[in-house]
């Protein structure tokens, strides 16, 4: 880990606990539907509501989940973990426990390791483990039974949840911003978690607390459901100057639980829940012991895709990008394909790699669109013509980026910029009779240019003559006549040789 | 036919199948035996949709597509939840409640052709000893209704041996079964941990519950056990994946042969739990080393002459160690506290059953619901689970029971290299009176110490009637077995009661 | 060692249960008889003992029982109806209690 930064002479020390909803079709316990969104209760069966006499059975995707998690961050399986009961009332809670893992959770250690402004940084885990997911109380509605109640929908009760603990190894909100970016890529990388923020199928909470440099960790302030990226910066850096405002205001910081509220951007202790600190574990006598097989840890292993940091490396070592380029181009499984594809179609890794963090990128933050929907835009292999096309002197780039702006435009519902964009030429989508209708062919017949060329110099003699006094500069002010001349199509490259040798 | 009441599930069986009698005719008569709910043994019943099964099992009986107990009337124990009928676990927290399913148990015994007669009285939660502790009152024994039946499963002993009802369920967590069957002079058996589904079990101690049958005699409970058991796969993680096998297939066989290995049955006594006195030792050797703590409890000469019976009918009976099995007292209380603890809390006001009329704020409803749903025994039991779990105690009481439970399984084991069965007292006396020991629950507790062990080590284990004592309340032997051995004590229970059929046969007075 | 009625006091907190003076007393005086019965364990020698969570733990053959794990499929139907017919409290599908604050 690289020297901490201070803040006002304190060092922070954060540590993360991600609650990760796994995409499965059942809950952990239940049969019942794991979908989001159901009318309140409707999707919480016997098991979901403890009707007395229900028991639990185990998911096996749940599991599978929580060995390809132990597997891509590099974490033992457990071949023999326990679930226990963490007891508590809570109306959202409906067996007034709720099974967890206490003392040998299926997922233990690993680390996440990411780059936060050029520098590899690695945060490592103390575990991971398989839980049930609680219900919502809703508090909104002031009319529920006739006011001052709250309803309770246990739709999310028993969807499984693996909650990652991180040790406190970040000492920035920056860092712990990076850190849950490369958690939730990854996550979502093997598909073990949809990822949705908005739906809360990613919620981290973040152990706070500053220090002196040296001195021992500091008591901890656990910010709660920080469910974006944007907040969860926010939500640190307010109460790291709110700590540290206390403890030289020559106040203690009492542990606590706190809430981040957008609105003020401030934090604001919960109500403690009562009796929290003794929520009396034992194992859950309903649930044998899970046992998994080191045959099974190895299925999972062989059908493991490739993780984004591998594949990086993969992108330097075969294809010679520069490390930035790779880690740019694998944020996204969908990126990363999209590059190969291009890439392979066009021979030229380095030309695609610009065009995808460039054009591609601006057009799809542009439109505010996820990457996964850019090939119904323009495809790999459009993208790769395209580039062919550059590289081969047919077309310049700024042709080029209107060539992508109608393929872009084509393809998007707005049939009259697609009509404009080809006009007469037949086949959608044809780079090359995009090129042709467009007329942006470059003018690479030296016989036509050498004659505009001789009409702009006999336009021109003040340029000439200055040029032949020795002034380089005025050279462009006869380019750009001739580009203009040739409605953009002259390779102005060719045009600065031609002019070079006329003006000898 | 009159007194078909008077028949068992095998005799009824046979009159069904051979059409001899209607599962109409058979249930009506069983319901004129429920008018004025004799004894408070039921809990609920239903008329409409007990004929109702009836006429559909006539229906498959005339069809020929009956199950093999198509039209027996059977009446389940209250913890196990029922849609057709009110399920409240003896508890004021279930009042009027009604599940959308049917356990397990029930269903698999509806599918054996079974009609439903109705619910049974137990104590609340199915803790007590006594039926007592029912929030629907007391049940009374048939045999002397001054006395209690036993409990947990005191409706289910009472009503089968008042001739309500041929076959009932019950549970068994620490002796549940066994002892209301010893008090009520009927057959009992609660099999291996795991091998009867506890889905739809309002649930006790979820490490040590179990469902087993009760009926009159040892025969009758075979047939039941068949179509109780059987794996639930889908239901209860806890539930062995053995297929379900016929109990019923070793009755017949002499004790001379029932060894595990074909020879002589060989029936090991804990030397721990000899009743009798030194000059007694002489017929069962090694038992004058016996500890004389428990020394002349009540139960001793009718449990001394069973043995005696049996090797009458060709089995060998020899002294075996169980090491302090009565430690299993603390041990079991401490763990099935724990467990029921946390099982109760879902009894919140939220979902389901009682909440409060008058209260303020969430904790209050909590506090005001569980105070007023729960009685004063499972109120005990929850705050001695919530105390052993509760931080700094874990180690010393819970890990230890369990460590100790090991210990106690163990030792059993070691028993049963030695022996094939195990043979014991169900209980040091026979029923006491109502109210007797209500308000001395550590009496209670201690009336379980020769059920327990068994319980702790999840095997199967059964009470078959052998006598009755000076004030003609019944006496019950337990058997207890290996494993997945259930055939076997139904095999040994049959063979006494062929030779013995005075005591299971014999009637309460209450009924002349 | 016995419990004190501070000790009643925590764990009918935590258990949620409200204790009436007399019913302080009275369950106070009934736990302390029982763990007069318990202290008999604090003696027993288990070191190197595992601990018993599941009873067919001991049976012969079957080693330690292993959790069994179920496919991957919703098949419960919407039962609201039926799951909510002994509901103390609803409204509009919801289990309605007092207010909760956070």
């Amino acid at each position: 880990m690289s020297a901490a930064k201070l803040v006002h002479g304190y060092e922070v020390v954060i540590g993360f606990e991600t609650h990760t909803q796994l995409a499965t079709q059942s809950k952990i316990f239940s049969r019942a539907s794991t979908a989001f969104g159901a009318e309140p209760n409707t999707q919480a069966c016997a098991v979901d509501l403890a009707l007395p006499g229900t028991l639990p059975v185990m998911n096996r995707a749940a599991v599978e989940c929580a060995i390809q998690l132990g597997l891509a961050l590099g974490s033992h399986i457990a071949p023999r973990s326990v679930f226990a009961r963490k007891n508590y009332f809570y109306p959202d809670l409906p067996k007034g426990y709720q099974i967890s893992q206490f003392e040998i959770p299926v997922v233990q250690g690993g680390a996440v390791s990411f780059l936060l402004d050029g520098d590899a940084k690695t945060v490592r885990l103390v575990r991971a483990h398989l839980e049930e997911d609680a219900g919502k109380s809703l508090h909104e509605d002031a009319s529920l039974g006739g006011g001052g109640q709250s309803g309770i929908d246990l739709n999310r009760a028993g969807t499984p949840l693996l909650e990652i603990v991180t040790e406190p190894d970040m000492r920035s909100s920056e860092e712990a911003v990076a850190y849950a970016k490369e958690l939730h890529k990854i996550v979502t990388w093997i598909g073990m978690c949809d990822g949705n923020m908005q739906e809360g199928s990613f919620r981290c909470d973040a152990n706070v607390s500053v220090r002196k440099p040296g001195a021992p960790l500091g008591t901890r302030r656990e910010i709660k459901n920080l469910n974006s990226f944007k907040f969860m910066q926010q939500a640190i850096d307010y109460e790291v100057r709110w700590q540290i405002e206390q403890i030289e205001d020559g106040h203690a910081i009492q542990q606590a639980t706190v809430l981040f509220n957008p609105e003020t951007g401030e934090t604001r202790a919960m109500r403690t829940k009562e009796d929290a600190a003794d929520y009396r574990y034992f194992p859950d006598p309903d649930l044998p012991p899970l046992v998994i097989a080191p045959e099974w840890v190895e299925r999972v292993r062989s059908e493991m895709t490739e993780l984004p940091r591998a594949m990086a490396e993969r992108f330097v070592r075969d294809y010679g990008l520069p490390e930035y380029d790779a880690a740019t181009l694998t944020q996204s499984k969908a990126m990363a394909a999209y590059f190969e594809e291009t890439a392979k179609a066009c021979g030229q890794p380095k030309l695609a790699s610009n065009w995808i963090m460039g054009e591609v990128s601006r057009r799809m933050n542009a439109d505010d669109m996820d990457f996964s929907h850019v090939a119904q835009r323009v495809s790999a292999f459009q993208l790769a013509t395209l580039v062919i096309r550059i590289n081969d002197n047919v077309i310049s780039n700024s042709a080029a980026r209107q060539v992508f702006e109608s393929l872009w435009a084509l393809a998007s519902n707005d049939v009259t910029v697609a009509l404009t964009g080809v006009g007469a030429v037949g086949t959608v989508g044809d780079v090359d009779a995009i090129i042709e209708s467009k007329g942006l062919k470059q003018m690479n017949d030296s016989g036509e240019l050498e004659k505009i060329i001789d009409e702009v110099l006999a336009a021109n003699p003040k340029n000439v003559e200055e040029y032949k006094a020795g002034n380089a500069k005025a050279l462009n002010g006869l380019v750009g006549p001739i580009m203009k001349a040739s409605k953009g199509k002259a390779n102005p490259a060719q045009v600065n040789d031609l002019l070079k040798k006329k003006l000898g | 036919m009159n007194d078909l009441h008077h028949l068992g599930v095998a005799e009824l069986a046979a009159l069904l199948q051979t059409k001899q009698v209607s599962a109409v005719e058979v249930a009506t008569r069983f319901l004129a035996q429920l008018g004025g709910n004799p004894h408070n043994a039921f809990s609920d019943v239903n008329s409409e949709v007990t004929l109702e099964q009836a006429r559909a099992s006539d229906a498959k009986l005339a069809a020929g597509t009956a199950g093999p107990l198509e039209g027996v009337p059977i009446a389940h124990k209250d913890v196990f939840v029922t849609k057709d009928f009110v399920t409240t676990a003896g508890s004021k927290m279930l009042r009027g409640y009604r599940s959308p399913f049917d356990a397990t148990v029930v269903r698999k015994l509806r599918e054996a052709g079974m009609v439903t007669l109705g619910k049974l009285n137990c104590d609340e939660f199915a803790m007590g000893s006594s039926n007592e502790n029912s929030a629907f009152g007391a049940v009374s024994n048939p045999w002397e209704t001054s006395h209690v039946p036993g409990g947990s499963s005191g409706g289910s002993a009472a009503a089968v041996a008042a001739r309500l009802t041929p076959a009932a369920t019950g549970t068994d967590t620490g002796g549940s079964i066994r002892q209301p069957a010893a008090f009520c002079g009927i057959t009992g058996i609660k099999p291996t941990y795991g091998r009867a589904s506890r889905y739809g079990m309002v649930a006790f101690a979820s490490s040590l519950d179990q469902a087993g049958p009760m009926a009159r005699s040892a025969e009758d409970c075979a047939l039941l056990l068949s179509a109780m058991c059987g794996p639930d796969v889908d239901r209860d993680s806890t539930s062995l994946d053995i297929a379900a096998t016929d109990y019923a297939r070793d009755l017949e066989r002499p004790l001379a042969r029932a060894g595990k290995d074909g020879g002589p049955l060989k029936i090991g006594f804990p030397r721990a739990w000899w009743g009798g006195s030194e000059e007694e030792t002489e017929w069962l050797d090694g038992m004058a080393a016996a500890p004389s703590h428990l020394r002349q409890w009540e139960t001793w000469p009718k449990i001394n002459g069973a043995l005696q019976s049996l090797v009458d009918l060709g089995a060998k009976v020899f002294p075996v160690t169980l090491n302090k099995p009565e430690l299993a007292i603390p041990v079991y209380y401490i763990v099935a506290c724990a467990e029921a603890s946390s099982n109760l809390s879902r009894f919140d006001g939220v979902k389901f059953g009682h909440r409060a009329a008058q209260y303020g704020d969430l904790l209050d409803m909590y506090q005001k619901t569980r105070s007023e749903g729960f009685g004063n025994e499972v109120k005990r039991r929850i705050m001695t689970g919530a105390y052993v779990l509760s931080h700094g105690y874990y180690d010393a009481y819970y890990l230890q029971a369990q460590k100790i439970r090991r210990m106690i399984a163990d030792d059993f084991q070691r028993a049963f290299a030695e022996c094939d069965v195990i043979a014991g007292p169900v209980a040091p006396t026979t029923a006491w009176k109502l109210g007797e020991k209500a308000d001395d629950p550590v009496a209670n507790y201690l009336a379980d110490i020769f059920t327990l062990p068994a319980s702790l080590a999840g095997l199967p284990c059964m009470s078959v009637p052998v006598g009755f004592d000076e004030a003609g309340m019944p006496v019950g032997l337990q058997l207890i077995g290996n494993y997945l051995d259930e055939a076997r004590l139904l095999n040994v229970a049959h063979q006494f009661q062929l030779a013995h059929s005075e005591f299971h046969n014999a009637q309460p007075g209450s009924l002349a | 060692m016995p419990l004190t009625p501070a000790d009643i006091s925590r764990i009918a907190k935590l258990a949620r249960l409200e204790l009436a003076p007399v019913e302080h007393e009275e369950m106070l005086n009934k736990i302390n008889a029982f763990f007069s019965i318990v202290e008999q364990i604090e003696g027993v020698n288990t070191e190197g003992v595992e601990p018993m969570a599941h009873p067919v733990d001991a049976m012969q053959g079957s080693g330690p029982m292993a959790l069994r794990l179920r496919p991957d499929l919703a098949s419960e139907p919407n039962d609201r109806e039926a799951n909510q017919r002994s509901a103390p409290a609803v409204e509009r599908g919801l289990f309605l209690v007092p207010k909760v604050i956070e």
